[in-house]
């Protein structure tokens, strides 16, 4: 049975739904997709649209992730505006096509819903599936919320399809926190989100008028240039990220942060830093800490490829201790962001402010406003000088926290 | 219908890099011809994609793509979905793999695309091992022959690949494809015809081309052809199309020459014993009287 999915104008709904209307009002021509948990009821929903002709659009069923991004790629390679999601496995299945996607200059946006990677086996968030494809050459984006998911999609196009960028997004939303709760979410009118985001066209598709070959092969003489445009055209997004949040505030009246969003940072001494839903529990401590006189101070790392680095690297010359929650590990060294951001901390006299990396919230382990608080007290002793462990695994069954 | 007088002259595949006797350029050239200029064309990493397009050079003069190797079926079916979206008529949206990419790595996607009835032509030309890689055993490798992966060793029992050929045709006739069609390179007008059938179908169409290769097989590259015809002769190949749940056989030899005729003439299968050629033969009997009882010939 397909419900009616008419939507109210400000609808309670679920972060994945929210996706779904997003979607919808950027008017994809082609989707294709697999079923995954915490994904699947973005593609229920979308199925829905369809069926009920609140969308033209066609939709294919297709029998694995690595068929529905090479589906997806086929369509965008004829021209069309596509759109896929996926989480866990299904992103780590679909692998060799990122790079593909990426390489052939397709600018397809995607939902992950972040899902840990087996084994062992859980279908619970965090961020190891989506860090392990950060080289894959897709711009990747996390988000704290519903309508901030909803509104990234809209925004993704506009980045993705700019012509000096033609690159695929990822928008990443925590699994479950995120992709299952319910929140009141302001859904735009599709006239306003016409206004804002063109029909996709472009010139790098197959064409019957001009044929060409794409997504072919480069020998050594060639292909140091075909990665060096992509390098640049990553470097073209970062510098439109926050002209393109602007230019959405202006029409719809909501900004997120562009690159990154500052909480309480103008005279923070200690910062902590940190991607997707656990940025809104955090604002809550600062706020606590703020009222007992901590000066304390958050960032959340909207976009983690293209890297945020001169805009982290600013808040870091500012102050004493810096602390990195990562919800994954990078085993063998460290957390993927705090590699990341302490790298970025480092000005050229090689000084840098205390850090700590927090790991927390794996396979969807909550991570408390205690655990918070605690980091930043944490913070606060090692810029007085006491002796913390760099890495930091929170809440561990068998210590202490 | 299709023959030498009114075959297209046009030719949109050319300046390529294959070998001297490729019988997968030469399946590729003859496709082509009958799609002609309004075709997508995708192919995975192959020989058709090394021979093709390495930049700056570009052999084929329809737009075309080169896709990962798993992939083919997939993002055919992701360009037929783009063709009813922007509401394109009168085009074919064309892939052209290997045997490897097509019964191995790439089945799953085939099934896929076959399953949901998309709008494709798919042509798998098969030259019976990884010729891209320098000969390594595919599912589609005949019993007997040496290749890379399946060499004449120390062991007793080593004679090349042990298994017989995976039957590919009767995989994509349990799908029930609306039209499914073997052939060779070596009966060009069979083949043609097959295409143009297969280009008109409303749905997916599948068509599996024997294609010898010298290098691989180890013969001289004018024999391309010859090869091809003892291959059907002697029974270790043949030409069939399926259409409306129906199998019909497009050539039955009223007596098979001896596979030694084939055997004999090729590298990859020198070493085989008179022993080994009687199994062939005796696969070979057995094949042909199981498919005369199912299709009734």
């Amino acid at each position: 049975m397909v419900k009616s999915t008419g939507l109210k104008r400000r609808d309670f709904i679920s972060a994945n739904d929210a996706v779904a209307y997003g979607v919808k009002l950027c008017r994809p021509e082609v989707i294709a997709a697999y079923p995954i948990t915490p994904q699947t009821t973005v593609v229920e929903k979308l199925s829905e649209f369809i069926e009920n002709k609140e969308m033209a659009c066609e939709y294919l069923n297709v029998e694995s992730e690595h068929s529905v991004m090479s589906a997806v790629m086929g369509a965008s390679l004829m021209g069309c505006r596509t759109f896929t999601a996926t989480s866990s496995q299904g992103l780590l299945y679909m692998c060799e096509m990122l790079h593909y996607v990426s390489g052939s200059r397709f600018p397809i946006v995607m939902m992950n819903a972040n899902r840990t990677v087996a084994a062992p086996w859980n279908i619970f968030g965090d961020h190891r599936d989506s860090l392990a494809m950060r080289d894959s050459g897709w711009m990747q984006v996390y988000v704290e919320n519903g309508q901030e998911a909803l509104d990234t999609i809209i925004q993704a196009y506009k980045l993705a399809e700019n012509p000096k960028v033609l690159t695929p997004v990822m928008v990443c939303l925590d699994g479950f926190v995120l992709t299952h709760t319910y929140e009141l979410v302001d859904i735009p009118d599709q006239s306003a989100v016409d206004a804002f985001l063109p029909p996709f066209v472009t010139e790098n598709k197959l064409d019957l008028a001009k044929p060409k070959s794409l997504c072919i092969t480069a020998p050594p003489e060639w292909q140091t240039e075909f990665r060096y445009q992509q390098y640049e055209a990553m470097k073209e997004a970062k510098k439109l990220i926050p002209g393109i949040d602007k230019e959405f505030a202006a029409h719809f009246g909501r900004s997120h942060g562009g690159l990154i969003e500052e909480y309480r940072c103008e005279d923070a001494e200690y910062v902590l830093m940190a991607m997707g839903s656990v940025v809104g529990t955090s604002r809550l401590v600062v706020d606590k800490l703020r009222e007992e006189g901590l000066k304390v101070g958050l960032v959340k790392v909207r976009f983690y490829r293209p890297f945020p680095k001169e805009e982290l690297a600013s808040i870091g010359s500012k102050v004493k201790a810096v602390g990195v929650i990562d919800r994954d590990i990078s085993f063998g060294y460290e957390g993927a962001l705090y590699a990341d951001v302490k790298a970025a901390l480092y000005n050229s006299q090689g000084t840098c402010p205390r850090t700590i990396n927090f790991i927390a919230g794996l396979s969807g382990r909550d991570i408390t406003k205690e655990n918070l608080e605690m980091m930043y007290r944490k913070l606060i002793k090692a810029a007085q000088g006491q002796a913390e462990e760099e890495i930091q695994f929170v809440g561990l069954r068998w210590e202490q926290w | 219908m299709v023959n030498v007088r009114n075959l297209p002259d046009q030719e949109l595949f050319y300046g390529h890099k294959a070998c001297q006797g490729c019988g997968a350029a030469t399946a590729a050239r003859l496709v082509l011809k009958i799609t002609g200029e309004r075709t997508f064309l995708a192919y995975p990493a192959s020989c058709i994609s090394t021979v093709s397009t390495i930049y700056l050079q570009m052999a084929f003069a329809v737009p075309s793509l080169t896709m990962a190797f798993p992939a083919t079926g997939a993002v055919l079916s992701g360009m037929a979905a783009a063709v009813k979206a922007k509401k394109l008529e009168n085009v074919t949206v064309l892939g052209i793999a290997g045997d490897g990419g097509t019964a191995d790595i790439g089945l799953q996607a085939l099934s896929g695309a076959v399953e949901r009835g998309d709008k494709i032509l798919y042509v798998c030309y098969d030259n019976e091992a990884y010729m891209n890689t320098g000969v390594q055993r595919s599912s589609l490798t005949p019993y007997g022959a040496w290749t890379t992966t399946t060499p004449i060793g120390e062991n007793e029992d080593s004679f090349g690949k042990r298994k017989f050929k995976k039957n590919l045709f009767e995989i994509m006739m349990a799908h029930r494809i609306p039209y499914c069609a073997t052939a060779s390179v070596s009966y060009p007008v069979d083949f043609l015809n097959k295409i143009e059938k297969a280009k008109d179908t409303d749905g997916p169409s599948f068509i599996h081309v024997m294609a010898p290769c010298p290098t691989g097989w180890g013969f001289p590259s004018d024999r391309t052809i010859e090869i091809g015809r003892l291959a059907v002769e002697t029974g270790l190949w043949y030409l069939a199309e399926y259409e409306n749940n129906k199998v019909k056989m497009n050539l039955v030899p009223k007596t098979f020459k001896p596979v030694e005729e084939y055997l004999k003439k090729q590298k990859r299968f020198k070493h085989l014993t008179d022993e080994h050629i009687a199994i062939i033969e005796k696969h070979r009997d057995e094949e042909w009287a199981t498919m005369g009882q199912r299709y009734g010939f």
